[in-house]
């Protein structure tokens, strides 16, 4: 059965403060698309992403991987095939080495040893760090503990991937690096993210969440160029789309 | 604020120095950690006043200092660290125990020798704790443990207890830096303000502690820990058991340090 499709239908969710984060969310993300999710803070991105891998459950309304709506029982299937990357490595990262960190996955799903060694291998290989296999995640930079959490994720061979920030407080040299990996994966793709630019690079479609509702779902070459939309949830255009502040010119054809 | 950056490698220390390959770090983990739990077991066993008798019970330890390529000076450190404890458990010893006994020629008192059997039995016994996590990795204890059939709930306390402590620790010293910069010539903390930063500490750990678990579950934790492969018990790793095991117990049995001493002296029984 593909796990490619993600469907959200009519979801609801409040914290047990009565903070309505999550207010009547659906959305249907297609295989091989990359979704990149915007809003201000506390606009409720973090939270839906919760919800899309069941750390939390949704108040009413459903979540549905592949054809398979996301409960207590389908929990460990849907998280075999839904990777989550966390928005602060050192969260997801606690294990002796890095190697041991990116087999963490697998080994929990049983496999043997010799599939183990050649998941993790493959998944190192992927973003390039074959090198760092036996060294110490909390001592690593931060660049490279992102990729490394990137990687425990990828050893699992998942058929979605949700990233919760993958640039922040990245170096430029290394937030390049990322946005070339994520570009590089043909995986189902989401990604939350105050990187405008990120998201203009490698996302074709972009979900704008305001104050817990979807404001806008659409082409992000169309979104990303719409300055009443991006001030009126608290974002900005991106960067690169902004006219030059000199000369006053349009960096890229409108 | 050198020495926070310091504590997190050492917090390492151990980790590192588990990932050798000497073949001391190749036996079993299993048969260590019985190893272990044998020798814990006779050393504690000795009478409460029994000083000499303890010495050939060094041996153990050295011999994994050295054949384990361990650096000495941070086991010895970390077996410092909880003298204060030892001490302050023994210290009552020579003030109610003032029984006269002769050694030699030197008279003394058997709280004093209560007090040092209780110093050095305590240490080794320290010592030989660090030494296994250090040859073996904790990850490995807990597996050897569960083989063991210890049950998991205590196995997976004390593995998470031992890889959440650093994260305890660096926000801890995260708040103190932000706590000095704000406090200038001001030395520690002022106990006013100790409460809501203790309380504020424990919180920020159960929120981090919670992100971690969650990130866990995420990737398939069920609550039984994988640490990968673990080979299979082969003689060799009986034989390092067993033959250090019929070690501790002639030492238990007759006082070698003592033999040693009147084979030198000639001074018989």
């Amino acid at each position: 059965m593909s796990y490619h499709k993600l469907e959200v239908r009519n979801l609801y969710f409040s914290y047990p403060d009565g903070h309505e984060a999550v207010k009547n969310v659906s959305f249907t993300i297609y295989h091989g698309e990359s979704v990149g999710l915007i809003g201000a803070n506390g606009a409720g991105k973090s939270t839906l992403l919760m919800l899309l891998v069941g750390l939390l459950l949704p108040d009413q309304g459903e979540v549905l991987v592949g054809d398979v709506r996301l409960t207590k029982k389908t929990l460990s299937a849907i998280r075999q095939r839904v990777g989550f990357v966390f928005q602060n490595p050192d969260d997801q990262l606690f294990m002796p080495t890095v190697y041991d960190d990116v087999a963490f996955g697998p080994r929990n799903y049983g496999l043997d040893e010799d599939e183990v060694k050649l998941r993790v291998e493959r998944a190192l290989e992927m973003v390039g760090i074959p090198h760092l296999r036996d060294r110490v995640p909390f001592r690593l930079s931060g660049g490279e503990k992102r990729v490394v959490a990137i990687a425990s994720v990828l050893s699992m061979q998942p058929d979605i991937l949700i990233m919760d920030e993958p640039t922040s407080a990245l170096d430029p040299k290394s937030r390049r690096m990322v946005i070339n990996l994520l570009k590089g994966f043909d995986h189902t793709k989401i990604i939350a993210s105050h990187d405008l630019d990120m998201v203009l690079e490698t996302c074709r479609r972009v979900i704008v969440l305001n104050e817990g509702e979807i404001a806008a779902d659409g082409m992000a070459e169309e979104i990303l160029r719409d300055k009443k939309l991006l001030e009126s949830c608290g974002l900005e255009m991106p960067l690169s789309l902004q006219r030059c502040p000199v000369c006053g010119t349009s960096k890229k054809p409108l | 604020m050198s020495n926070i950056t310091n504590s997190l490698y050492d917090i390492g220390l151990l980790d590192d120095l588990a990932r050798k390959k000497t073949f001391i770090h190749r036996i079993h983990p299993v048969m260590k950690l019985l190893t272990t739990i044998v020798y814990i077991v006779v050393l504690t066993s000795f009478e409460k006043h029994e000083v000499s008798a303890v010495l050939p019970f060094v041996f153990y330890p050295v011999f994994i200092i050295s054949f384990a390529e361990i650096p000495v000076v941070p086991v010895l450190k970390r077996v410092l660290l909880v003298q204060p404890l030892i001490i302050g458990i023994g210290i009552l010893n020579p003030l109610f125990d003032t029984y006269i006994v002769m050694l030699g020629n030197i008279a003394i008192s058997r709280g004093w020798l209560t007090f040092l059997s209780i110093l050095i039995k305590s240490s080794l016994v320290v010592m030989v704790s660090i030494l296994l996590v250090a040859t073996t990795g904790m990850d490995r204890v807990a597996v050897a443990l569960r083989m063991l059939k210890i049950p998991k709930v205590f196995v997976l306390q004390l593995l998470l207890m031992y890889r959440y402590i650093w994260l305890l620790i660096e926000e801890g010293f995260r708040m103190a830096q932000a706590y000095s910069l704000r406090a200038p010539g001001q030395k520690g903390i002022k106990m006013n303000d100790l409460g809501s930063f203790l309380g504020q500490m424990l919180l920020r750990a159960f929120d981090r502690a919670q992100r971690v678990y969650q990130a866990m579950n995420l990737r398939g934790f069920t609550g039984e820990y994988n640490a990968g492969d673990v080979l299979k018990v082969r003689f060799r790793d009986v034989l390092y058991f067993v033959a250090w095991s019929l070690f501790f117990v002639i030492a238990r049995i007759y006082n070698i340090a003592a033999l040693i001493g009147a084979l030198f002296t000639g001074v018989g029984r």
